[in-house]
């Protein structure tokens, strides 16, 4: 047993002290920090320009009819010719010049924006609704319908899905909340059973083409040194993860400390996480409906949304599904690493692992439009795929006993292969300077130990 | 007394047998040589010794008693084929695999200390394995497999790839650990090496053992009773002076000497043949050509393969 930890603690030392692990530990903090903060910096300093668009309405419509935003001023000009405007655009200091021609009630491309620079995607948004607005009024108002009923129509319609429980009781669900859990914790297993199951395969590869590992053998048994690799990485995989997150949490708090403070988005944030330790509640993704109706500001929807997750059965659903799908394709990386003798022959064995988690993130986003589907349901049954596919449907709603079977399955699966690798391991270390193929790896299946 | 002994060992593999019934007894605190050609079972064996395979049939006895698990601890191995991590430092290298040999930190750190003081490569501590030259990469190999004092050593063709310096090297530390009292096996085709310093061998040929025992018996047993004259004179007064109990098998000049090498057919002595010759001839040197082990070697093989 001390043996089995000496290799554990090797093989997460020597990966943890690379620079490679270090850069990526910095690196994927700062992407992901990026990805959350720069849209948002980027909007910001969009708004802060004040455009001034010059328009001639040769239609004569939209006089007055398009608003002006905080950053977007409107200027209509009577009696002026385009090329009056280009000729001396430069000293007008417009941001754009919109035209609008008079055959625009009936032809819907009647309108161009001139400009010396590209247009902002915002600008012809704006400008492209409110002249869909207004066409679509002036219209129904030409068919006889009153004004009244022209504003009373204009509504916002949102959804909300309320799922009725066993017990009888209402529960709501916030659909986009679940499916970005879901999308996202679906993604990142797959993505670490790659990563780090290809790390277990160098790792052993990296020993027999050494020839290191028949020293290591003649102290302990192949079997102690496949799983202490095994081991060793995905705790390697784990610090990985937890680094992640904390620095990424470190980083869009600290900036949005220094930058965003005057949004007011800090308190939002601290509300959040007051509200994620206090919920409580055994099922995912639900909370009481009735709460919900008593609140119905937008602030506080948005963090019900969030709330209403059940983050400690979702994280600990997902560090299961990272181990159990990582310990059953980590050990059938190794056999891959012990049957060749260099990585480029890797190639054949890598299909029958590759194919199970691709269909997987196939079936994964089917499974967030439909998570009870017959598909989701079967693929998150097999323990194949069930990691990948499982912590979709987790976001969702899943029965218990689907999920005890789909853990149960991936537990007595993950012994099995490691068992079968563990075969196809001791026999191939040791085994130099010939073409493997699969029958030759049942052959190595069937020899006593 | 035996320190290790195997019994009846069979392992198969799927298109041959590796080993077929073999029985060998390692008297401890000898040098003991494993002989064979390639592909004859050798390395199997050493590795059913250092239980990396298991054989599927037969026994293998440490001091009387079936090998266990924890005996790994007392055998030191250096195997054919070997190397060390490239990446990692010499020194955490070097103590990660003592310490898998069962030393505690403290004393594995110690040991170290003295064999690369020993060695001088103290300098060599914090490189990394790659930095090193193949021949300063099997220093630190040795000093690995010895490290945990061994009770049993097995070395596995340890001469292939050592220089000449480094060969004798590591024959002084064979010698050295004999002394100290421990049991060596060592497998090679190196056969000069083998009567340097084996006590014992036994050959493997075709997965069994067809030869075992003492190298002085062995060679006892494999004399061929020929005896190379060197003498001034005439060959021909010399052939006159035999009687039918000796036969010249060839007769040749060496350095302006005449030489012959007569075989002695039945059971007479070295003085009869003296006596006969001396009458006739003026003579050089008189000795007896002792079978090298490597004529006996080759010989045996190929009585097999007919």
């Amino acid at each position: 047993m001390n043996k089995i930890k000496l290799i554990i603690s090797r093989e997460y030392l020597t990966r943890v002290k690379k620079k490679s692990f270090i850069v990526m530990t910095i690196l994927g903090p700062i992407l992901f920090a990026a990805m959350m903060i720069v849209p948002a910096w980027l909007a910001s300093i969009e708004d802060t320009e004040i455009k001034n668009i010059a328009i001639i309405d040769e239609s004569g419509v939209f006089i007055n009819k398009i608003e002006n935003t905080k950053f977007i001023k409107f200027d209509y000009l009577e009696n002026q010719k385009l090329k009056d405007i280009k000729s001396n655009f430069s000293e007008l200091n417009y941001y754009a010049v919109l035209q609008i021609l008079p055959s625009i009630s009936y032809e819907p491309s009647a309108v161009h924006l001139y400009s010396n620079k590209q247009s902002s995607f915002e600008v012809i948004s704006h400008i492209s609704n409110a002249m869909e607005e207004e066409l679509k009024y002036k219209k129904l108002k030409a068919n006889g319908i009153n004004e009244d009923i022209l504003k009373s129509i204009k509504s916002d319609v949102n959804v909300r899905t309320i799922q009725w429980t066993d017990e009888g009781d209402e529960k709501e669900n916030f659909t986009e909340v679940n499916m970005i859990l879901g999308y996202a914790s679906g993604f990142l297993i797959y993505f670490f059973i790659f990563l780090f199951g290809a790390q277990v395969m160098r790792g052993v590869i990296e020993e027999k083409t050494s020839r290191i590992v028949e020293i290591i053998v003649s102290s302990v048994k192949p079997f102690q040194l496949m799983m202490g690799k095994i081991v060793g990485i995905a705790l390697v995989g784990l610090t990985q993860f937890l680094l992640w997150i904390v620095l990424t949490f470190t980083i869009v708090f600290g900036i949005k400390m220094a930058f965003f403070s005057d949004l007011g988005k800090i308190d939002t944030q601290e509300i959040v996480a007051q509200n994620l330790f206090e919920n409580q509640s055994p099922l995912p993704a639900t909370t009481n409906i009735n709460e919900d109706f008593a609140s119905p500001d937008k602030i506080s929807l948005i963090l019900d949304k969030i709330k209403s997750v059940n983050y400690p059965l979702v994280i600990g659903l997902f560090i299961f599904y990272f181990i159990g799908g990582y310990l059953l394709y980590g050990s059938l990386f190794a056999a891959i690493g012990a049957a060749v003798d260099n990585e480029t022959d890797t190639q054949q064995f890598m299909l029958p692992i590759t194919i199970p988690l691709i269909l997987g993130i196939f079936v994964m986003m089917n499974a967030i439009q439909t998570p009870d589907s017959p598909v989701a349901f079967w693929f998150s049954i097999i323990p194949f795929t069930s990691p990948i596919v499982m912590m979709v449907r987790v976001a969702f709603h899943v029965d218990p006993w689907e999920l005890y079977l789909s853990m149960g399955i991936l537990v007595i699966t993950f012994i099995g292969t490691t068992w079968l690798a563990g075969k196809i391991y001791r026999t191939g270390i040791l085994m130099y300077g010939k073409k493997v193929n699969y029958a030759e790896l049942w052959k190595w299946i069937r020899y006593k130990s | 007394m035996a320190l290790l002994q195997a019994q009846n060992i069979e392992k198969k593999f799927i298109n041959h047998i590796a080993l077929d019934d073999v029985n060998i007894s390692i008297p401890e605190n000898s040098i003991y040589g494993l002989l064979g050609p390639n592909g004859a079972g050798k390395t199997t064996l050493i590795r059913i010794i250092n239980r990396i395979t298991a054989p599927d049939k037969g026994e293998i006895l440490l001091k009387g008693r079936p090998l266990q698990a924890e005996d790994v601890n007392i055998i030191g191995y250096l195997p054919e084929e070997r190397g060390l991590y490239r990446k990692m430092k010499v020194g955490e290298q070097a103590l990660y695999l003592a310490r898998l040999k069962g030393l505690s930190k403290h004393d594995a750190l110690k040991k170290l200390k003295y064999w690369f003081d020993k060695f001088e490569i103290q300098a060599w501590w914090g490189k990394k394995v790659e930095e090193l030259s193949k021949g300063m990469a099997q220093k630190v190999q040795f000093i690995i497999t010895i490290l945990h004092e061994p009770e049993l050593l097995i070395f596995d063709e340890p001469f292939s790839g050592f220089d000449p310096i480094n060969a004798n090297m590591l024959k002084q530390e064979i010698l050295d650990l004999k002394k100290r009292g421990a049991t060596i096996i060592f497998s090679t085709h190196n056969m000069e090496s083998v009567e340097e310093l084996c006590d014992h061998i036994t050959l493997i040929n075709n997965s069994k053992n067809i030869l075992e025992g003492q190298i002085d018996d062995i060679r006892k047993k494999y004399n061929s009773n020929i005896y190379e004259i060197l003498f001034n004179g005439e060959p021909e007064k010399l052939e006159r002076s035999l009687n039918p109990h000796y036969e010249i098998i060839d007769k040749k000049k060496v350095n302006g000497c005449n030489a012959v090498r007569i075989k002695l057919l039945h059971q007479t002595s070295n003085n009869e043949l003296l006596s006969l010759v001396i009458p006739a001839v003026e003579i050089i040197s008189f000795k007896e050509l002792v079978p090298s082990m490597n004529d006996i070697f080759i010989k045996l093989v190929n009585e097999h393969k007919k």
